[in-house]
Formats: C-alpha cells, sequence, structure tokens
C-alpha cells in the first residue's frame, strides 16, 4: 500500500473519530441539561464521582503539597528565595496541579468504572432493554454521569486545593521550619480569585471529558470480555490525553 | 402455506424488502412479513440467518438499510428518539438473556417503564410489579432481590413480568428457552402462551427451539440466507413440503441447510 496512503487513512481516521467523540458530547450535553432528568441516577452518579472518590483526591492533593514544598524549597535555597515556598505551593495547587491531578486520579477510578459498567450493559444488552423500555439511554445513563462529573470535579478540586496547601504548609512548619502563622498569612495574603477560580473552570472542563470519554467507550464498547477491557482502557488513556491536551489549551487562555 | 395477501385487516406489523448489511454480510436480504393482531408468529431459522437482526429492525434497534417496516400502517423506520419512545409503549420484549438491570431490584427492574417512561408513583408501581411477578409464578419476595439472586428460569421470569406489567400490544420474545433445562423451559413457554393470551396480543418469537415452536406458535416462518422462505399455520410444520422446514424439524445434519464451520 502506498505510504501516503496509510498517513492519509490514518488522519482520517482520527478525524472522524474526534467528530464522532464531539457528537456524541455534543448529544451528551443536551441530554444532561434538558428534560427529562432521571434525579435518582444523578444523585447516584454525583455520590459515586464524588463523595467517594474524595479519599483518593484527598491523598492525592497532601502528598503532591508536601512534595510541592520540598521541591521549591530546595530550589528556591540556590538563590536564596526559600521564602517563596507558600506563594509557589498555593499558585502550583490551585492553578495546574490540584485540577490536573485530581482529574488524573479521577480518570482512573470514575472513567474506568463508567466504561466497565456501560460496556458490559452493553453487550448483555441492557441499552438495548433501556430502548425498549420507552426511556432515551443517552438521558438515563449518559446526561446524569455527564452533569454530575461537571458539577462534582471542581467541588473535588476545591478541597483537593485545600488539602494540597495544607501539606504543603504541613511539610514547611514540621521539617523545613517555617513559621506557621506567617505561612498561612503568605499565602492568603499572595492568591487571588481568579487563581481558584481558573482551577475550578479547568475542573469542570476535566469533568466532562472524564465522563464523555468513560460514556463514550463503555456506549460503544464491542462484545465479550476482551471488548469491554478495551473500552475501559481506552476510557483512561483517552480522558487522561485529553485532560493534557486541554490544560494546555486553558492555561494559555488563563495566563 | 398462508399467503401475506389472505390478511383482510391492517397487520399489526408489516415488512417490505427490509435488508441490511454489516460491511460485506448480507444478513437480511429482501425480508417480506406480515403479522395479525391478536396471532403469535414464530420465526425459526439455523443460527446466523439473521433472525435477531430482523427483531432488532423491528423494534427500532437497528437501522435498516432500505425496506419499509410499518407498525399499526404507520412507518416506524426514521422516527426521531422521542416518537420511537411512543411507538416503544406498545412493544413488550423479552431478552435472551433477560437484560435485567444489575442496580435495580427484582421489583424495580419489573416497574422500570411505571417509574420512569410512564411517572407513575413508586407505590403503585411497586404494587403492580408485584402483581405481574405473580402472574409469572414468582413469589412477592423475590421482589426486593437483586437480578444476580436469581437462577436463570427466575430472571427469565422476571424480564417476562417486565415484558407484560404495562399490557403492551405486541410482545417481542428473543430465543426465551435459551440456557434452560427442558422443564423449566416448558414453564416459559407456557407462560408466555398464557399471558399472550390473557393479553390478547400479537407476539412475535425467534427461537431455534421446536418446542417453544410447538408451544408458543400460531403461525410459523421461517428465514433462510435473510429471506423468509417458508411461512404456514403451526400445525402444518411437520407436512411442511419444504426441504429446509423439514431438516429444520428433525434436525438432520443432511439436506438443503449447510452448516458451515467458522
Amino acid at each position: 500500500m502506498n505510504p501516503l496512503a496509510i498517513i492519509g487513512h490514518g488522519v482520517l481516521g482520527v478525524f472522524r473519530s474526534a467528530g464522532k467523540v464531539g457528537l456524541f458530547g455534543m448529544r451528551g450535553i443536551v441530554a444532561a441539561f434538558s428534560p427529562p432528568w432521571y434525579f435518582s441516577q444523578f444523585s447516584a452518579q454525583l455520590l459515586r464521582i464524588g463523595y467517594f472518590s474524595l479519599p483518593v483526591v484527598g491523598l492525592t492533593a497532601i502528598f503532591t503539597g508536601a512534595a510541592l514544598a520540598l521541591n521549591i524549597y530546595t530550589g528556591g535555597a540556590r538563590f536564596n528565595a526559600e521564602q517563596f515556598v507558600p506563594n509557589i505551593v498555593v499558585l502550583g495547587i490551585t492553578r495546574e496541579l490540584g485540577p490536573v491531578l485530581a482529574s488524573l486520579m479521577l480518570a482512573g477510578r470514575v472513567s474506568a468504572a463508567m466504561a466497565a459498567e456501560i460496556g458490559a450493559m452493553r453487550v448483555t444488552e441492557q441499552i438495548d432493554a433501556l430502548e425498549t423500555l420507552s426511556t432515551d439511554p443517552f438521558r438515563f445513563l449518559v446526561g446524569p454521569r455527564i452533569a454530575a462529573a461537571v458539577i462534582s470535579v471542581p467541588i473535588l478540586v476545591l478541597i483537593a486545593d485545600i488539602i494540597g496547601v495544607l501539606g504543603g504548609y504541613s511539610v514547611s512548619k514540621l521539617i523545613l521550619g517555617f513559621n506557621g502563622a506567617l505561612y498561612v498569612h503568605n499565602t492568603v495574603d499572595f492568591v487571588t480569585q481568579w487563581d481558584v477560580i481558573s482551577g475550578l473552570i479547568k475542573a469542570a472542563v476535566f469533568g466532562f471529558i472524564i465522563a464523555l470519554m468513560g460514556c463514550y467507550h463503555g456506549y460503544h464498547s464491542q462484545r465479550g470480555a476482551q471488548g469491554v477491557g478495551r473500552a475501559t482502557t481506552n476510557a483512561v488513556v483517552g480522558a487522561a490525553i485529553l485532560i493534557f491536551a486541554s490544560n494546555y489549551v486553558l492555561t494559555t487562555l488563563f495566563v | 402455506m398462508l399467503d401475506i395477501t389472505d390478511l383482510t385487516e391492517t397487520p399489526k406489523i408489516s415488512l417490505r424488502d427490509v435488508r441490511k448489511s454489516f460491511g460485506s454480510n448480507h444478513v437480511l436480504q429482501g425480508v417480506d412479513l406480515d403479522l395479525s393482531p391478536g396471532r403469535s408468529l414464530v420465526v425459526i431459522g439455523a443460527s446466523g440467518t439473521g433472525k435477531s437482526v430482523l427483531l432488532k429492525c423491528i423494534l427500532g434497534l437497528l437501522q435498516p438499510d432500505s425496506g419499509v417496516i410499518n407498525v399499526d400502517g404507520a412507518p416506524t423506520t426514521r422516527l426521531s428518539t422521542r416518537k420511537r419512545s411512543r411507538v416503544m409503549k406498545k412493544f413488550g420484549m423479552l431478552f435472551q438473556g433477560g437484560a435485567l438491570f444489575d442496580s435495580l431490584t427484582v421489583w424495580e427492574n419489573v416497574a422500570f417503564r411505571l417509574l420512569y417512561a410512564d411517572g407513575v408513583n413508586r407505590t403503585t408501581a411497586k404494587e403492580r410489579a408485584i402483581a405481574a411477578l405473580s402472574q409469572v409464578n414468582l413469589d412477592p419476595n423475590t421482589a426486593d432481590l437483586r437480578p444476580a439472586e436469581l437462577s436463570g428460569g427466575m430472571q427469565k421470569r422476571v424480564g417476562l413480568a417486565r415484558a407484560v406489567v404495562t399490557k403492551p400490544e405486541i410482545l417481542f420474545f428473543d430465543e426465551p428457552t435459551t440456557g434452560l433445562d427442558p422443564i423449566t423451559a416448558d414453564v416459559i413457554n407456557s407462560l408466555i402462551r398464557k399471558q399472550v393470551s390473557a393479553l390478547g396480543a400479537t407476539a412475535l418469537s425467534i427461537t431455534h427451539d421446536m418446542l417453544s415452536v410447538r408451544k408458543i406458535a400460531d403461525e410459523v416462518a421461517m428465514i433462510h440466507e435473510g429471506k423468509i422462505i417458508w411461512r404456514g399455520a403451526a400445525d402444518e410444520i411437520d407436512d411442511s413440503g419444504n426441504p429446509y422446514v423439514e431438516q429444520f424439524v428433525t434436525g438432520s445434519e443432511n439436506g438443503p441447510i449447510k452448516v458451515l464451520a467458522r
């Protein structure tokens, strides 16, 4: 086969997939934010994505904040700038590491679970059953998951921001010998509303990506255990890549 | 053999030249079929001849490439989601594997349409679900169990209760006895016959189980290579005079139907 044809085939395939994901996402948004709403599904997803993800997000944030403080201290010490640890920790956590790392953890936990659950429903004909029971699978399965993720991920990231800063504070006070009151003062004085809000906007976008990838790959799962397994892997990988790519775009817009 | 032109009233379901392919695999190659109100038609055929695809096309789960499918005289192939949802209210479907929702209890499965599509309150919906469960000989104590806690036969009965709870006009059965022991299969066949008669519903089943055919069919149609090749009354099936039907009924490996090693 002509090498150019192979490249062209691949490029067309990427555009075709992007188009399918885009259309799926638009349909998902319409399903999430227009009636009929399935509140029991929405609240169940809110609980699963939000509440049950708190431990993993909290642990990620506290260790990230702590490690960040140590690294900034080490780097800052090279040009006598150790006093900037609180400022850079809060900036790094709220604008970048809080949203990105929390969302990556959620991609592993939530996207995978969604893809596996919806994929299993696909192969056992439960999605077909929904249609025969006069229920639009998009509104019943996809919409509530997207709405719950877009709402709960920013809340999780806000909590991750607080815990991450607390991690930096703990290391700075207990290991690096910072004055606790001064650390808090510097943090609060330095951080702006926009630092936090821009991180939360990112989190909402990442939440959408997490739910979209989980639902899309689960919905289009192939038959058999292998098909569901592949859907789960694709959901996590797809979510992670899209989170990194959209993070760059959003950061460019927000700086 | 029955002639479709014998039908004088509007068929409940009507298919004309329905075709469906997956790539180079031409599964349905021009299916014509009519189903009269109140009749139970069973479509038989070897594995891979297009029975499930036919059913999914009628249900709207698959879009045929060409042809016309009418329900009560109205075309259903290109409907919006909302309109399709309305047509679906006429249907009750028993899936081959039950297709029960694992995350819901048995009664919530049975009452699913009542709860989520018809807006019936939970108390009334549960009462109706338990009544439907008793119609398929299931104890009310099963209502609060999860589908995973039930045997295969019980799951089929829950699926049947879910199909009939809203008293639909048309019932579909996809391989209703597959995977069941002969006694449980006979129970399911009897329940299907009983429910279809009680509701006065039109029924379309697909199966390759001849015991099911003899128990639940008023009429039988045979599909082969994507076309209906024979249709007749259930009691004519042993004297069809059609070599394909004869081979299928006797289950012989010798005959015009060749099973290819895949």
